[in-house]
């Protein structure tokens, strides 16, 4: 492997492809974050690789300079699982959306994220198809009008962060596309987890759903609509810093700070509980009712599928001796014709 | 062909009984599927292996795991065709049957020969037993079995009271029986016990009183074929003259494994295996994950989807990627396996056909697969099709496959099917320094570098991430010619799609020449593929014993097809096309060649039996 002479710079992440998404786009923003964060992580071009399936965020592997794959609808993460077993040094990251990720390609994400093998996958969720023009999505909120909804959709959403905890995922977080230097710091939070990283970017469709996620987009707003979460901090939000969550039976409440509520009676997060229940419960709390949460739900170390793949191939070898054809050919009861 | 036919009778007196020389026999067991009918099956075969007769094998078993017992949907089979001669298939008729109850009885009586041998399980033929097999009377008693040599033995009774000291349960020391069976059937057929003898030491090793009762009851089984005034003959098969090397018994789907990891280590490469468990795949899964110590990394996928994409993404990074699947997981598939011809990637995916649609006869075997190997998939999407045509072969196609996937950059779909798969054959081993090593050359030059610039084969780079400088996207929208941006200009997909097929046609040159079994022309050539080769090889050989100018083309190849398949066509009057399916590789020649053809169709989930074939020629040759 040749080691790059200088430092690698955002820009050395840039593709020579036309960056063709509509004007206004998250995907923009996530992108640039993304080129900047590799750069810095010292991430190289040659061993990184970006997998995508179908849909507007799937383009994104045209516009890294570093391996690509463009898959097919859902598949992302079943080919970037071929991939990282193929070469298990490779840093590989999905790409997907709220159709791609958790509708066509549910059972790949689901059983991906069981195995913990060592991917980032970054899922673009703005609550809409948008490359098909405007069809309700796994994430859309019930009674959406759409094109296939003119009356409204008659089903409920699932969660993106809630499907990876009850998948059992080991890192999970949330970031809205807007806020680049969260997003930063959650995505590289993601490249120093080992083991399969789950990133939802709340996202609007400039074109399909423009009001997606406007509560959490909002300058003037998002401070009191979003809880930003701190390992180990007591779970404080609001433009004042005068409201959290209090935990009352098993059910989160909002309370604000008075002479009778502190910030001792708040719920502390922590992200490294062996436990999910509290990033499930996390999870759970949605807007209007509670501000929703962003950062990170849950950073817990376990083996990696990759690495234990590679690992037992590594004790069955040492077990059995290095594999030799001629001794395979001649196991089990063989003769000799004369 | 009856038995008298093909055996050479030599009377001899050994022990004050008869000892019959024959060329060649088939023998079956049968019972319920919880008998241990395909264990008996399997040792039976192993000692006929070692001891040296050619052999052609054929597990017969319910998709059930157990059905209820007794009944005649739970009836397992396993028949075992042996000979001192070449031996193409597992025998259309049965020369000795032992059913271990009334159900298995009725299910095979049909296929046992005038005279043939029939060792019946008295004890359970019982009131209850015969009622759940549906006889209205007792088939021991009401003569109709006369036309047979009928050996009537209570199994049951008899392995309990030889382990009785072994220390099992009353249960557990019924399950015996079907080693007391197989020891009987060694006795009958003078085969030695040692080679099951020492399976029996090493399967049970941590269970001294399982084996202790197994080796019991198997001793039982043989002692009483020596002692008991019951049999009054019994049979010799001398070892075959088959071409001189060593051997070992495979079943397809083992074969199909160990040709894969081979193909790996001849490429120097990992061997990634993804799959879905499916009947009657699942054993190339379970054969692969058994040898991790040759870098063997399998991936037991969510579903044949994932699978199939894992393969590719395992091929774009640069192992040598395969997956194994039966029809339905084949259709599963054809979405990624379209992307692995759309990205040009090695990969190899093995459909081991079944009964169809759908769910089918998934324990049967059937041919239905090939067009939707040929065409199943969107678009145009052309890739190389090839079909084993034995148990051992499955070895030598899937080494072939691997080869034609990484000099051509495509996938390659190897043919198989449960009969082959499941079934077994003597393998004549080979010698790992004399198998040519697989040459992959990857690209590292960036000065050079373009993803679709294409060499003399009309392959494209294969460029693995990790290279420095050759960064490139690959995906399964349409590419440009030699740079690889997308393109949606309308000159270069039909550019590409004409590349794509031409590189696929190209893979002729890799093919040889199609050779003729018989007659070079005349008034009849036999076509077949794939798992039927060994039937119709055999009719092949009986109607030229006749004087018949039959010829026999079984492909191997059948996308592209050898160059020379049309102009052999031409040299024969009739064309009998024989496949298990209703006509699918008939339509590819008469579509190609615009010659006549004739069909013989079966779908029974059966496989050939010669007599099939043999009458239908017959009907086409006229006289005889």
């Amino acid at each position: 492997m040749v080691t790059a002479t200088a430092p690698l710079t955002a820009k050395d992440f840039k593709s020579d492809q036309e960056v063709r998404w509509c004007p206004g786009c998250g995907d923009y923003s996530i992108l640039t974050q993304l080129q900047k964060v590799l750069a810095e992580t010292g991430a190289t071009r040659e061993n990184t690789v970006f997998v995508s399936g179908i849909g507007c965020s799937s383009r994104f592997p045209y516009y890294m300079d570093t391996y690509g794959f463009h898959g097919i609808h859902g598949r992302a993460p079943a080919i970037a699982t071929g991939v990282k077993l193929a070469n298990p040094a490779l840093n590989v990251w999905v790409v997907t959306g709220d159709g791609d990720g958790l509708s066509i390609g549910g059972n790949h994400l689901m059983h991906t994220i069981r195995r913990n093998i060592n991917l980032k996958i970054i899922l673009f969720n703005n609550r809409i198809y948008g490359l098909t023009k405007g069809q309700y999505s796994p994430t859309s909120e019930f009674g959406k009008k759409t094109k296939s909804s003119p009356w409204g959709t008659v089903e409920h959403p699932i969660h993106p962060t809630s499907i990876a905890l009850g998948a059992e995922i080991t890192f999970v977080a949330r970031c809205v596309d807007v806020d680049t230097q969260f997003m930063q710091h959650i995505l590289r939070r993601a490249v120093e987890h080992r083991g399969t990283a789950f990133i939802e970017v709340y996202q609007a469709c400039q074109v399909y759903n423009q009001e997606a996620y406007a509560f959490a987009s909002d300058r003037k707003t998002k401070l009191d609509n979003l809880l930003y979460l701190e390992h180990g901090q007591p779970m404080i939000f609001g433009r004042e810093r005068n409201r959290g969550i209090r935990l009352r039976g098993t059910r989160p409440e909002v309370v604000e700070f008075g002479p009778h509520v502190s910030e001792h009676d708040l719920l502390v997060h922590d992200e490294r509980s062996a436990d999910p229940t509290l990033a499930y419960l996390l999870s759970r709390m949605h807007f209007p009712e509670f501000p929703e949460p962003v950062g990170v739900f849950r950073a817990v170390e376990e083996p990696t599928y990759d690495e234990l793949v590679m690992q037992q191939i590594a004790q069955v070898t040492q077990r059995l001796g290095p594999g030799d054809l001629d001794k395979l050919f001649n196991s089990g009861d063989t003769w000799t014709v004369e | 062909m009856s038995t008298a036919t093909r055996q050479e009778r030599q009377a001899g007196v050994s022990d004050q009984r008869i000892v019959e020389e024959l060329a060649q026999a088939v023998i079956r067991f049968a019972g319920d599927s919880g008998d241990g009918m395909q264990l008996a099956g399997t040792q039976f075969t192993n000692a006929t292996a070692v001891y040296g007769n050619d052999i052609s094998t054929f597990p017969d078993y319910p998709s059930e795991i157990r059905a209820p017992a007794g009944t005649l949907g739970g009836v397992s089979g396993f028949q075992i065709n042996f000979g001192r001669q070449r031996v193409y298939t597992p025998g259309d008729y049965v020369d000795a049957l032992i059913a271990m109850n009334p159900a298995a009885l009725k299910v095979n009586i049909a296929d046992l020969v005038e005279g043939g041998v029939l060792i019946v399980n008295t004890d359970e033929f019982t009131a209850a037993n015969l009622q759940r097999a549906r006889y209205e009377a007792n088939p021991l008693e009401t003569g109709e079995l006369n036309r047979f040599r009928v050996y009537r033995v209570p199994i049951t009774s008899l392995t309990l009271e030889a382990v009785k000291d072994a220390g099992l349960s009353p249960k557990h020391a019924a399950r015996c029986k079907n080693f007391f069976a197989l020891g009987l059937a060694f006795w009958l057929y003078d085969r030695p016990l040692d080679t099951t003898l020492k399976w029996i030491d090493e399967k049970f090793a941590k269970v001294p009183a399982v084996v202790a009762a197994n080796r019991r009851a198997l001793q039982a089984g043989y002692n009483f074929g020596e002692t008991a005034q019951l049999f009054t003959v019994r049979y010799r098969v001398p070892p075959a003259r088959l071409e001189p090397g060593r051997y070992r018994n495979l079943t397809g789907n083992q074969a199909t494994a160990i040709g894969l990891i081979t193909a790996a280590r001849l490429a120097n490469k990992p061997l990634f295996y993804a799959s879905y468990p499916i009947t009657p795949a699942s054993e190339i899964l379970h054969e692969l994950s058994l040898h991790k110590n040759f870098d063997v990394r399998t991936f037991q996928a969510e579903d044949e989807i994932a699978a199939m994409a894992a393969v590719v993404g395992a091929a774009f990074a640069g192992s040598i990627a395969a997956t194994g699947t039966s029809g339905p997981g084949l259709a599963l598939k054809q979405e990624a396996i379209g992307l692995a011809v759309m990205t040009e990637l090695p990969c190899v995916i093995v459909d081991v056909q079944r009964g169809g649609p759908s769910t089918g006869l998934p324990t049967k075997t059937e041919q239905a697969d090939l067009w939707q190997a040929l065409f199943g998939r969107h678009g145009e999407c052309p890739l190389p099709v090839l079909a084993a045509q034995s148990p051992a072969d499955c070895f030598w196609t899937a080494l072939e496959a691997v080869r034609v996937a990484v000099k051509y950059m495509t996938p390659v779909l190897m043919l198989s099917d449960a009969y082959l798969a499941q079934g077994s054959g003597p393998w004549r081993i080979p010698q790992a320094t004399d198998l040519k090593p697989i040459e992959i050359r990857h690209a590292t030059d960036p000065a050079t570098f373009q993803p679709y610039r294409r060499n003399a084969h009309g392959a494209r780079p294969w460029a693995i991430p990790g290279t420095p400088g050759l960064q490139h996207r690959v995906g399964g929208l349409e590419k440009s010619d030699i740079y690889g941006a997308v393109s949606h200009d309308p000159l270069n997909h039909q550019r590409m799609v004409e590349l794509r097929a031409q590189k696929v046609a190209n893979v002729v040159n890799d093919i040889p020449d199609q050779e003729v079994y018989g007659a070079d022309s005349g008034e009849l050539l036999l076509v077949s593929w794939g798992g039927t080769f060994g039937a119709v090889r055999t009719a092949a050989e009986l109607l030229r014993a006749d004087g018949r100018a039959v010829g026999h083309m079984h492909l191997r190849w059948i996308h592209p097809l050898p160059r020379n398949v049309g102009e052999i066509l031409k040299r024969f009057r009739r064309i009998l096309v024989c496949e298990l399916n209703l006509g699918q590789l008939q339509l590819v020649l008469q579509g190609r060649f615009m010659v006549e053809t004739v069909g013989l169709h079966k779908v029974q989930g059966r496989p050939f039996r010669v007599r099939d074939i043999l009458e239908k020629a017959n009907e086409l040759l006229g006289g005889s």
